[in-house]
């Protein structure tokens, strides 16, 4: 059974209150009707993102166009119930939201006049008008386009986290809030003000090219994998999975791929997903606690997904050129996934490939997983080593790893005392409910052990 | 969650009539959409049933049965695993789909099992 709060991406899109007959239980009519927002709500799920897309290339920008697909959508609420869902819903609810945008660019027009842009404007959407079906065909790029802007620098990280759930996800306002224990007023707020940003900083919906391109794809590749580790190690509450938000990033991932086949690292951080996804069933226990890698029962990891991941870093390989920093990850989540047993795993490929890490994206938090993979393929004391000259780093004053990779090379070393201290501290540092208990529990088997000295 | 469909196609997977290059193409259009938004994780067509074997275990006895079976519509043709945020958006996803004939069943994929 899941959690309420992992189930957050997945509950009913709140467009609207189901009408269920409080009388004499439902009529045919109202049956019909709680199909038909059914239907909507999933075809939205499917549309949205398109639609939005289609939209703000019209429009030029995302603020307009996720108004006038919301137009759109309450349209359809409206009339879909009584009158069907029509065969063709994506292109009803691109034909309605279109007439909409026709209606706006006029008004827009009338009121201001002197931009002779606007009459250029309503030719635009005209012409999509008759392009139906071109622009079906066609969304490809619009998608791409609309992932890029949402996606942003100029916006904070959260912002586009947010903005990207909702453009990009079909995602309500509430269910994002849901995911990452915010109020809703928070998400709201950072929706209406990322789109502000957008606006005010004149950001144009466009794909963006040469190095442009290469800098706007990093920030792309970070904030799918930031909604992907949240779920995978929520960083604070109740859950230490919340696999919706994995099976979240990993669909955008797998959508990005097919948008920008040629980008090694789109691979590259779809590899690194799928192969971490494949652990969401193992690296938690019975009552909740996490399970780490190296205790983790192989049987239950899934075969597809490594599979895939394996297939998406083997892709990223044949497109050539040095690994990247998300395919090296991937490479050394391949690692573990190809060894049968803990026992088997290859460390010292897996430090060469943290060297190159580090080479290529230094930071302390990559220094101590190559401690960690250095100390398992070199013994404890040269881990220990590399993790002593990380200690006085003040990026990682407070990350609750640093003393919890301390404590496990100590008790290695069979200094029970030590690593206690440094368990306890870790467990003071994580905001992570099940990972202190965790912790906690580590710092009692060391007190343990050295009672027993 | 994840969904398996199953593609009952009646007669269909025992007639050895290739589909139209025409059906084909409809075919492989659908399934790409499929693709690009992110939903199909596997898809397989199987074997006719004249092909395939059957295993009944009954206590220790184990039965070997050679095919072909012959409660045709109920024989599975093909299957995909679709990753899906809900039973709906598979259906909606089944009703885009070319085919004009056979039935398709939608199966929850249970996962997380012991959580």
């Amino acid at each position: 059974m899941r959690s309420s709060s992992s189930r957050a991406c997945e509950g009913a899109l709140a467009i609207g209150p189901r009408k269920e007959d409080a009388g004499a239980g439902p009529g045919r009519r109202d049956l019909a009707a709680t199909e038909a927002h059914r239907a909507i709500e999933a075809i939205w799920r499917i549309e949205s993102a398109r639609l939005i897309a289609g939209l703000a290339r019209v429009v030029g920008d995302i603020g307009t166009a996720e108004e006038l697909a919301q137009d759109a959508l309450v349209a359809a609420l409206e009339q879909w119930p009584a009158e069907g869902v029509p065969e063709r819903p994506g292109a009803w609810l691109m034909g309605t939201a279109k007439h909409r945008a026709i209606d706006l660019i006029r008004r827009r027009k009338t009121l201001e006049r002197k931009h002779e842009e606007m009459g250029r404007d309503v030719e635009r959407v005209q012409e999509g008008l008759d392009l139906d079906t071109a622009i079906e065909e066609e969304v490809g790029d619009d998608l791409l386009g609309l992932i890029f802007t949402a996606c942003h620098p100029v916006l904070s990280k959260d912002a586009r986290v947010a903005l990207t759930l909702r453009v990009l996800g079909g995602l309500t306002t509430e269910e994002i809030a849901r995911a990452f224990l915010v109020p809703v007023s928070t998400i709201a707020q950072r929706i209406v003000r990322a789109k502000r940003t957008l606006a005010e900083a004149h950001v144009r919906f466009e794909v963006p090219d040469g190095a442009e391109r290469v800098a706007r794809l990093a920030s792309v590749l970070e904030v799918i994998y930031l909604i992907f580790n949240e779920g995978y190690s929520a960083t604070a509450g109740q859950d230490w999975v919340r696999p919706a938000l994995c099976e979240e990033a990993l669909r955008q991932g797998r959508v990005l791929a097919e948008l920008a086949p040629t980008e090694p690292e789109v691979h590259g951080v779809v590899a690194l997903m799928e192969i971490q996804a494949s652990r969401l069933a193992a690296r938690v226990g019975p009552s909740g606690e996490p399970v780490l890698l190296l205790d983790q029962d192989r049987a239950r990891w899934d075969r597809l997904l490594i599979r895939r991941g394996l297939a998406a870093l083997e892709r990223a390989e044949r497109l050539g050129g040095a690994l990247g920093p998300y395919a090296l990850q991937a490479a050394i989540a391949a690692c573990h996934a190809r060894a049968t047993t803990a026992a088997e795993t290859d460390w010292p490929r897996i430090v060469a490939l943290y060297d190159a890490v580090a080479q290529l994206a230094p930071s302390p938090v990559v220094e101590l997983n190559r401690a960690v993979a250095v100390g398992m393929a070199f013994g404890p004391a040269a881990g220990l080593d590399l993790v002593d000259a990380l200690v006085a780093e003040p990026s990682l004053k407070s990350y609750h790893l640093l003393p919890a990779v301390r404590g496990d090379l100590l008790r290695k070393l069979g200094r029970p005392e030590e690593a206690r201290a440094e368990f306890e501290r870790a467990a003071s540092l994580t905001e992570n409910v099940r990972e202190r208990e965790l912790l906690q529990k580590r710092a009692v088997e060391c007190a343990a052990e050295r009672m027993a000295r | 969650m994840r969904v398996l469909i199953m593609a009952k196609e009646g007669n269909q997977s025992e007639a050895a009539t290739p589909p139209t290059p025409e059906a084909m193409a409809e075919y492989q259009k659908f399934n790409e959409d499929l693709v690009k938004a992110g939903v199909v994780l596997e898809a397989g067509r199987l074997t006719p049933s004249s092909q395939s074997k059957r295993v009944r275990f009954d206590g220790k006895k184990r039965t070997v049965i050679d095919g072909p079976f012959t409660e045709t519509k109920e024989l599975v043709a093909g299957y995909w695993l679709w990753q899906v945020r809900s039973i709906d958006e598979a259906i909606e996803w089944l009703k885009r789909s070319p085919y004009d004939g056979g039935t398709f069943e939608v199966r929850e994929v249970v996962e997380f099992e012991g959580m």
